[in-house]
Formats: structure tokens, sequence, C-alpha cells
């Protein structure tokens, strides 16, 4: 083996260790309840600023959404537990199918969710957990005058690549328990593909309701 | 939804709970397919008569509202509506057996009242004194009354036999439909009903957005709000999950089989639970 071969496989490997490393400090674990803070803070920041986003661009929201929410979330687990009892019966495939769209609607609905955003204020309430949880509820309070204020209730695991989301209960409705009434009953009707079909007519129904030409990027 | 549209018709909503329970009765052979909601026939007609109300009355009055009146003057309205209602929050507070509470709805009450500008303001808020939640519905749940079969009626919207109890309480006592003369009640009742409605249009978009079935998904909600209301929550606390589970729904035990954990129907959550499933499927 020539000297230069063998720098270049030492280079080579060298750069995968960096790789790893860098991914490594990225993905370190960062406490749920500050990821969920520092997240929401971002956002609803980046929401507060924008004109288009104010004057009804949705698909910008939904970019945003995309780029900044959706890594924390675990659209795989979400998935399964709204499907209940009727997950183990999908084959990879559908699993895999169904997943992806549970997820488009789900960003859709945050997203709508995001642009109705005004001027609530947050209180994030510490959390109390153990280091060895890998199971918690990280609540934040939407304070409104007027009104009572509205809990989000992040249900969260502790998953290899940091803390994600499994479940949102908003003033105690749990949005993978609601959705397992609907999804039952679609199975009931027309077994997974049917569920599938109505979520995909479903999406692209959502989709068409965009105004054309408002994508941002 | 409707339920503030309601509240405005205080008088004509009495007969026609009236007429729409002799019709629940007549609906009986109606079978739904959840336990929780065996009057699911009637109660999607009532639905669907809600939903073609609010789109010819209901959301067009809200939207202009939300249009035409500065966010400042909403927020005015929204504000002194709340503050009148906080009197008889205060009272189920302490009905349910929570003084702590009561003590802060009639205190938001003194301070907005008075500080607030006869509660134009929401200055309690402000001073840390959250508003709290509280009805008569509630109230007979603390006591220990179930909620009965889950019921829609015409212009209040979601409901089920207990809060339709607390609903026809909540109006006998309530300070805005108790005022006379009547025109000029009227004119609140409606303007209050029309401030509510007009909060709730990012809501109904979001449920029109989210929802495969309108309908079940409004239903699943209501239950779950209102359930989470009376047992009240606490985050920080893992409750059991036999504490949990409704009557005749299946414990979550950790040798259950993944069909026994998974209720078709409402289902309270219990993280213990999904880690339990999500285990199962990850060790596949």
């Amino acid at each position: 083996m020539s000297l230069s071969k063998a720098l270049k496989r030492f280079a080579g490997a060298f750069a995968g260790l960096l790789a790893v490393c860098a991914a490594a400090a990225g993905a370190q674990m960062m406490a749920p309840d500050a990821l969920v803070k520092d997240v929401t803070l971002e956002v609803v920041g980046i929401v507060a600023k924008d004109r288009d986003i104010q004057s009804g661009n949705t698909q910008k929201v939904i970019d945003l959404v995309q780029d900044k929410v959706l890594p924390h979330f675990n659209f795989t687990d979400m998935t399964a537990l709204a499907v209940g009892q009727n997950w183990p019966k999908a084959s990879a495939e559908q699993k895999q199918r169904l997943t992806a769209e549970f997820r488009t609607l789900l960003v859709r609905t945050y997203a709508s969710a995001l642009a109705a955003y005004r001027d609530q204020r947050f209180e994030f309430v510490p959390l109390h957990a153990s280091p060895t949880d890998t199971d918690v509820t990280v609540r934040v309070k939407v304070l409104q005058s007027g009104a009572q204020p509205v809990t989000i209730d992040y249900a969260m695991e502790k998953m290899p690549g940091g803390w994600q989301v499994y479940d949102v209960v908003v003033g105690g409705v749990s949005l993978v328990s609601n959705y397992r009434t609907e999804f039952a009953n679609e199975v009931r009707d027309g077994g997974i593909d049917g569920l599938i079909r109505r979520l995909r007519a479903k999406n692209a129904r959502l989709a068409q309701q965009t105004p054309a030409g408002t994508g941002s990027k | 939804m409707t339920a503030a549209t309601a509240r405005a018709r205080h008088g004509s909503a009495r007969r026609l709970l009236a007429v729409a329970a002799l019709a629940a009765l007549a609906g009986c052979a109606t079978t739904g397919r959840d336990p929780a909601d065996p009057f699911e026939g009637f109660n999607r007609s009532m639905y669907a008569f809600n939903e073609s109300f609010d789109k010819a009355i209901g959301k067009p009055v809200a939207t202009a509202y939300q249009d035409v009146v500065p966010s400042p003057a909403r927020g005015w309205v929204r504000n002194f509506f709340s503050n009148v209602a906080d009197l008889f929050i205060g009272v189920n507070n302490l009905l349910e057996g929570r003084p702590n509470s009561a003590v802060t709805s009639w205190a938001r009450f003194a301070f907005n009242s008075s500080f607030g500008i006869f509660g134009f303001n929401d200055v309690a808020s402000q001073m840390g004194l959250e508003k709290q939640h509280g009805d008569f519905g509630l109230t007979f749940g603390t006591w220990g009354a179930g909620t009965g079969p889950y019921l829609v009626w015409p212009l209040v919207g979601p409901s089920d036999v207990r809060d339709t109890v607390g609903t026809v309480f909540d109006w006998h006592f309530d300070p805005v439909s108790n005022h006379y003369p009547v025109a000029p009640r009227n004119a609140m009742i409606l303007l209050r009903a029309t401030s509510q409605r007009a909060d709730l249009l990012g809501a109904s978009r979001l449920l029109e957005e989210a929802a495969l079935d309108k309908y079940a998904f409004q239903r699943d909600a209501y239950l779950q709000r209102r359930r989470s209301l009376i047992e009240g929550d606490h985050p920080s606390r893992e409750k059991a999950p036999s504490s949990q589970a409704p009557a005749g729904a299946p414990h979550a035990s950790s040798d259950a089989s993944p069909q026994a954990r998974f209720s078709s129907v409402y289902e309270p959550r219990t993280p213990a639970n999904y880690q339990a499933v999500l285990a199962a499927e990850r060790a596949k």
C-alpha cells in the first residue's frame, strides 16, 4: 500500500469520525422542557414577525413547521397509537403510508393553529422529572385575557436522537385518542387501505385549498 | 361552537329542549356504534341542523363582527362578559369543594369590576389570578354524577345528560339573561353570543381541517374535555390506569393483548399503557 493511499484512507476515516462527533454533539440530549420552550418561542417569534404568514400564507407556515417542529415529533408512534388495535394488522408498507398521510394531516393542522397565533402569552411549567425518566409530559399554558388558560401537554419519550413528542393534549383533549375512534370507524368500513384512501383524499382536498403561488420556497 | 348562540335563546331554547327531548325519545331506536353515544342518529341530525344554522347565521355574523370591530373593543366585550360569569364560576367552585378557586374567581370579579373598570379590562389575569373553570355540569360531575349518553342540542351544541341539566341551571342563574328590561337584555345576549362565536372562528377552522368525521371528532373532544375538567390533571403526577379507566373499559395491564389495551371507543390517555404498546411494537 502506497503512503498516499494510506493517508487518503486515514483522511477518510478521520472525516468520518468528525462527522460522527458533530452528529453526536448536535443530538446532545436537550432537556425536554427546555426543548419545548426553545422551539415554541423560536417558531412563535417567526410567526409574530412574518407579515406573509399573518396575511394567510399557509404554505409558508407549513414550511416553518416542517423545518423547526417536525424533527421533534415521532410520527410513527403517534400513528401507531392513533390506529390502536388495528396497527398490528397493518403490513409494513401500509404502516409507512399511514404514517406519511397522518403526518401530512397533522403538519397542516399544526400550521393552522400556529397561523392563528396572535398575542397570547406562554407560561412554561417547569418539569419535575428524574434523570432516569424516559417518558415525560411537558406542560405549556397559553394565557389570554378574559379566558381560561389553555394547557398544552406534550407527551414526550426519550429516543436515541433526543426527546420526541408522541402525543399533544390540548385542554385535556388528546390528539391521539381523538383520532382513534375516527380511525377505527374507517378501518371497520374499508379496512386499513380504506383509512389510507380517506386520509389521502382529505390531504388532497386541503392542499387544494392552499392558494396557488403562495409557496415561499 | 353554537353553545354561545344557544345561550342567546334562553326562553325559546327551553321549548326547543322539550321538543328535542321528545325527539330523542322517539329516536331511541337509533343505535350508535359507540356505547357513549346511543342516540347517534338523533345527535347527527341535530349536528347537521347546527352546522347549517352556523353556516347561514353564526359564522357570517361572527366574521363580520371580527372584521368591523377593532381588536381592543372586542377584548373589552370578551372581558366584560367573562367578568360577569366569574360570579357564578365562583359559586360553582365552592360547590365543587374548591374554596381556593372560588376565592380566586371572586377576587377576579372584585378587581376587574373596580380597577378593570366594570370588567372591561382583565387586570386580574395580569395580577396572576387565573380564570377558573366552573359550571353546574362540572359541579354535578364532581359530586359523582355520570355523564349519561352524549347529546347534541339545537343551537346548544355538544352536551350530555348531566351537562344538559347543568346548562339549565347555568341559564337560570345567568346574570345577563336575568337582566330586565327585555330589549337591552336581548341585545346583550346577542352580543355575548357573537363575541363567543368570533373567539371560536380559529378553532372551528381547525376542526374543519383536522377531522375526517367532524361529528365524531367533536364528540370525542367534548367528552375528553369535560372529563379532564372534572378529574383535574396533574402532569407531574402519574395516575394509576385503573383510576382513569371508565367503567366497562378494559383496564390497561402489562399482560393484556394489544387488542385489549386499545379500546375502539374513547379511552383516556395513559402514558404507561402507550409505552407498553410501543415497546411491543419496537421489539418486533
